[in-house]
């Protein structure tokens, strides 16, 4: 069995050894993203961010360097099969840059892969906060929960005086809802309920119908971006919640610029923080949706999952070009650690070099009609560049 | 149906027999980027063998195997991630032990039923245990999957790698295993008892065989067998999701067995290869649209090839037969 393990580890060598010079002047990117499964809206977002950027930014590669990317599903918030897709983009297709996910369940599965392969992983979403830490070769440039929800809470509590959370029941849902809590608590408001919904499946009324019994000032709530926010929704506006004084707060996810028109006017005057708004004002942003709807239809607006990802595409370029094409995964991650962009459509936007995570700006937005359409009116920027307060916190400990 | 093997055949094993076992060893040596996908084919078929146990020869109906499965996945990764046990010898047993209790258990209810109550059994089982699981958090991780779960190596010497030579080996061994003892059962008078209850169960109630028992003892065992390949699932990813629970495993398993051929030893082989390869070839070509192509596959073996691959093969072998 010994002898027959060296043969395969000979064979797997040699192979590599083959295939490594002719890569040289081509980088191969993975992508992984949800293209089927009640998570494909959102995975259609990456990918047309990744798209987007790649189309347009040809020229910001070093002479003769091309950049190959191999796409492939994970189907959903499914850990197993997006580990088991990295393994092949990393073993079979011999990517070295991954990037992509939607779902922090996945990353997660992925994280320790990218660590004994030295492939450098950028997430373009996945944003509960203790992914990137466990692999030195994750970096995000998406965004964390609690970068919106703890200074949503601070700012809250400052007008309502009694809140509800209910968020969805995976770790970046109890991360939303421990930050609003303590930001809201800081400021001294109290919480007189929270609620975690399934992950799978909900139906948010026999929830919203106990939020409202409960008669708090404001609700803050928090699901995976996407169709269950428009479900959550309509579950208040059909309650009623909105004539019953019960302010709806939460971070951008609830209000995602695609979805957004699906709501009706239940959303309006909804309140939420986050760090993007296709309704920004910005001259990047608005250059920005320009080209996103030229090229995918004047009706749709991107939402932060195709600005995560147009970003992420922006670090692995700046460490291509770097580079000359030629990729070190541990210089790529020394390269992305100091990456900075004064001019992303989301304002400026860095990596923590620590911590491998996102510093982002965060904007105080609200839900308004604007030519007849719904969007996110950014009122105020609460600030230019927080890093994740839960690792703060932590730090302070 | 036409059952080529069974008690009373010959038992001894044919030279053919022993084909996939050198194709197996060829794949190694020879496909070493493909041994991840190899491993998960394997671990498929030990899957695909224990639901053909008891779907294919004793003819219980159920939608809910994946309960087995993911139970043995989840008592692995718990070890792994939470008690510190990493030796997989003593995980895949603790998973074969585990799935077996729940299969006693729920198998000395379900097996009172027949038709379509069993059938809605069975999918209950599933359904609540993928609850348990969502709810128990602290052991299991909820939706977010339980991550952190450490393998350690084989006997102390083959490491899990990132390659997958090690997991495929030792899926091939337990493959192997699990083959040796399906074949063994279904060449046995115990073989020939649940293809009997499975033909006609008055009948066998009126000569005296105990039919409860019998079906309850090979539930059991097929339990064990899908709790083992649940848990070389956990070994080869280090990661358990929720879905190893969901109905998609259960219902994928049995179009597997389909595709293949249900109640016929090799069919539980030929199913999960043809499928994951398929699978992993429109996912790779096709993205976006791969599940199309699932389906298609699906709706023409339903349609054109009730018996599966095999059953086509035995008819072009029939044909051939006649014409010479």
């Amino acid at each position: 069995m010994k002898i027959s393990t060296s043969i395969g580890a000979t064979l797997a060598a040699a192979t590599l050894a083959c295939t490594f010079p002719a890569a040289a002047q081509t980088v191969k990117i993975g992508l992984i993203s949800s293209y089927s499964g009640p998570g494909a809206a959102q995975g259609d977002q990456i990918d047309k961010g990744v798209k987007l950027y790649m189309k347009l930014n040809a020229d910001k590669l070093p002479p003769g360097v091309k950049v190959e990317l191999i796409t492939r599903d994970d189907t959903g918030a499914n850990g197993d099969v997006a580990k088991r897709v990295a393994q092949e983009l990393i073993v079979r297709d011999k990517v070295q840059i991954l990037t992509g996910v939607v779902w922090t369940p996945n990353m997660a599965a992925i994280a320790p892969l990218t660590a004994e392969a030295k492939v450098p992983f950028i997430s373009a979403n996945a944003a509960g906060a203790k992914v990137v830490g466990m692999s030195p070769y994750v970096a995000r440039l998406s965004f964390t929960l609690c970068q919106s929800a703890y200074p949503l809470g601070q700012w809250a509590s400052k007008k309502y005086k009694r809140a509800y959370t209910a968020v969805s029941d995976f770790a970046p849902g109890h991360e939303a809802e421990g930050c609003f809590i303590r930001g809201f608590k800081e400021g001294g408001g109290e919480v007189i309920g929270s609620v975690r919904i399934p992950l799978a499946n909900p139906d948010f009324v026999p929830f919203m119908q106990r939020i409202k019994d409960a008669k708090p000032d404001a609700l803050f709530a928090f699901n995976p971006a996407g169709k269950q926010a428009t479900a959550m929704m309509k579950a208040y506006g059909d309650l009623g919640m909105d004539k019953a004084n019960i302010k709806y707060l939460g971070t951008g996810d609830i209000t995602t610029d695609e979805e957004l028109q699906g709501m009706g006017d239940a959303a309006l005057g909804v309140i939420t923080v986050h760090h993007y708004s296709a309704a920004a004002e910005r001259p990047a942003n608005k250059a920005f949706v320009a080209a996103y709807k030229k090229e995918y239809g004047a009706d749709l607006n991107p939402g932060f999952m195709v600005v995560g990802a147009w970003d992420a595409m922006d670090a692995i370029y700046t460490a291509i070009r770097v580079q000359g094409g030629k990729i070190d995964p541990d210089k790529t991650m020394e390269i992305i650690k100091q990456y900075k962009n004064a001019n992303s459509p989301r304002g400026p936007v860095s990596v923590d070099p620590e911590t491998r995570d996102v510093i982002n700006p965060e904007y105080l937005r609200e839900v308004r009609k604007v030519g007849g359409k719904l969007a996110n009116v950014e009122l105020e920027t609460i600030t230019n560049a927080i890093k994740d307060p839960l690792k703060e916190f932590e730090k302070k400990k | 149906m036409k059952h080529p093997v069974g008690y009373g055949a010959d038992a001894r094993l044919r030279w053919t027999e022993w084909l996939p076992w050198v194709v197996a060893v060829a794949v190694f040596f020879l496909l070493p980027e493909y041994l991840s996908l190899g491993a998960r084919v394997l671990t498929y078929i030990l899957f695909a063998l224990s639901l053909d146990l008891v779907l294919g020869y004793a003819g219980i109906v159920t939608l809910g195997h994946a309960a087995f499965f993911g139970t043995g996945a989840y008592v692995a990764g718990i070890l792994a991630a939470k008690l510190g046990v990493t030796d997989p010898v003593i995980q895949l047993l603790a998973s074969a032990a585990a799935a077996a209790l729940l299969g006693l258990a729920t198998g000395a209810v379900i097996l009172r039923t027949h038709g379509l109550a069993q059938l809605m059994l069975t999918l209950a089982v599933a359904a609540v245990c993928l609850e348990i699981a969502n709810k128990a958090t602290a052991l299991t991780g909820g939706a977010d999957g339980l991550s952190g779960v450490s393998v350690a190596a084989i006997f102390g010497q083959f490491k899990f790698d990132m390659y997958g030579r090690t997991a495929y080996l030792w899926c091939l061994l337990l493959v192997f295993t699990g083959w040796w003892l399906v074949r063994r059962v279904i060449y046995s008078p115990f073989g020939a008892t649940l293809t009997g209850i499975r033909e006609n169960s008055v009948r066998m109630h009126s000569i005296g065989a105990p039919v409860y028992q019998r079906l309850l003892t090979v539930y059991t065992l097929s339990a064990a067998m899908a709790g083992t390949a649940g848990a070389l699932l956990t070994q080869t990813n280090q990661f358990v999701g929720l879905n190893v629970l969901g109905f998609e495993p259960s219902g994928e398993i049995l179009v597997m067995l389909i595709l293949g051929g249900v109640g016929r030893l090799y069919g539980a082989f030929v199913g999960p290869l043809l499928f994951l390869i398929a699978q992993d070839y429109l996912a790779r070509q096709f993205p976006e649209y791969w599940y199309f192509g699932i389906g298609l596959i699906l709706v023409l073996v339903v349609l054109f090839a009730r018996g599966g691959i095999l059953g086509i093969s035995d008819a072009i072998i029939a044909r051939m037969g006649r014409k010479s």
